[in-house]
């Protein structure tokens, strides 16, 4: 079933592409691209609706677990003591951060090139969930600083790094809510998102390319990652829980979203049969 | 209860542990709070507009309560 892509005006009020929709409708079926079965705002409402429950619930039950296990029933690390604790959350939050923009960025580029109508929806969602794991990961890795590094905060590049990306996503939002017209406002976020993904590989291989503080990738070497599995797997369940809660996060935004335009249309549906 | 009370003091860094723990619960249990509740009531506002659009052009042959409902609001 090749759709036309639906511009946002029939996303809002879930009906199909109007006839005006023809140039997008005819580009997208010409790349033969059949994402826009699930671009349907009413059957992407309908299968979240079945999902979230199931996903919610897995994270919930995956954060009871990776507490308890890391708060209570991991050892002590022999060098950094209980404070290895901060790790489990700290990383994961680093990980959910990173993910989340990457996310933010695809959902951009396919706002841009293909105007998956539920694209930009996606993309402006991530950016207050992205915000608040920076947030968490920033707040943490601080915390965790002062007692192992004896200093809060330092100015290198992993760091740095990891600001810049808070402060894209406190600028994302910005940017999408500064235009009056909503449309300018969400391609000037996808623009922004596109371009501050530069920022990823940088975070990445800041610990690599710097000299630091913070110590290296000790997770990802998965022929012999340098960590024990004591503790190696409470910080595993930990990531999946946090990955777990950003997609649950991100669908019920996104839900609400797409109710929010179907509103708005609803009342300016009333208005216009008033005048 | 030295067993309890020794893994409250966290090695003497009990502010450090559970002050990140207690951050990190308050950051993503507001945003949860905050997405639940725009969610909830977005869902609801398409509801209500949606019931009052059914009311407002009723639909033949529905109930009588329906059709006097948006007169007796105009007058």
């Amino acid at each position: 079933m090749d759709r036309p892509a639906t511009p946002p005006a029939a996303l809002a009020s879930g009906q199909a592409a109007p006839a005006h929709a023809a140039p997008e409708g005819a580009r997208a079926t010409a790349g033969r691209v059949n994402l826009h079965r699930f671009a349907n705002p009413g059957r992407f409402l309908r299968l979240s609706g079945q999902l979230l429950p199931w996903i919610a619930a897995a994270a919930a039950l995956l954060l009871g677990l990776g507490l308890a296990w890391g708060l209570a029933f991991s050892p002590a690390d022999y060098q950094q003591g209980e404070t290895v604790r901060i790790m489990y959350i700290h990383v994961p939050s680093a990980w959910v951060a990173m993910a989340c923009y990457s996310t933010m960025a695809i959902a951009s580029a396919s706002a841009l090139v293909w105007r998956h109508p539920l694209a930009d929806l996606v993309a402006i969602e991530c950016a207050p969930i992205g915000a608040c794991f920076t947030a968490v990961c920033l707040v943490t890795g601080s915390l965790w600083g002062r007692p192992m590094w004896g200093t809060y905060w330092v100015w290198d590049a992993r760091l740095t790094s990891v600001l810049l990306l808070f402060f894209l996503y406190l600028g994302h939002i910005a940017l999408v809510n500064a235009f009056d017209d909503p449309a300018r406002g969400r391609r000037a976020g996808a623009i922004l998102a596109l371009v501050g993904a530069v920022n990823l590989p940088i975070i990445k291989f800041s610990v690599d390319w710097w000299s630091t503080l913070h110590q290296p990738a000790s997770v990802s070497r998965l022929a012999a990652p340098a960590i024990h599995p004591d503790i190696l797997w409470p910080l595993l369940v930990m990531a999946l829980a946090f990955t777990l809660l950003f997609a649950a996060l991100l669908l019920l935004r996104v839900r609400a979203a797409i109710y929010a335009q179907r509103a708005r249309a609803l009342m300016a549906a009333r208005a216009a049969v008033r005048a | 209860m030295t067993g309890l009370s020794s893994w409250i003091a966290m090695g003497g860094h009990a502010p450090f542990v559970w002050g990140s723990y207690g951050v990190s619960a308050l950051i993503l249990g507001a945003l949860a709070i905050v997405s639940w509740r725009g969610h909830r009531a977005a869902r609801a506002l398409v509801a209500r507009l949606e019931a009052e659009g059914a009311r407002r052009r009723p639909a033949p042959g529905a109930n009588a309560a329906a059709s006097t409902a948006a007169p007796e609001r105009a007058a």
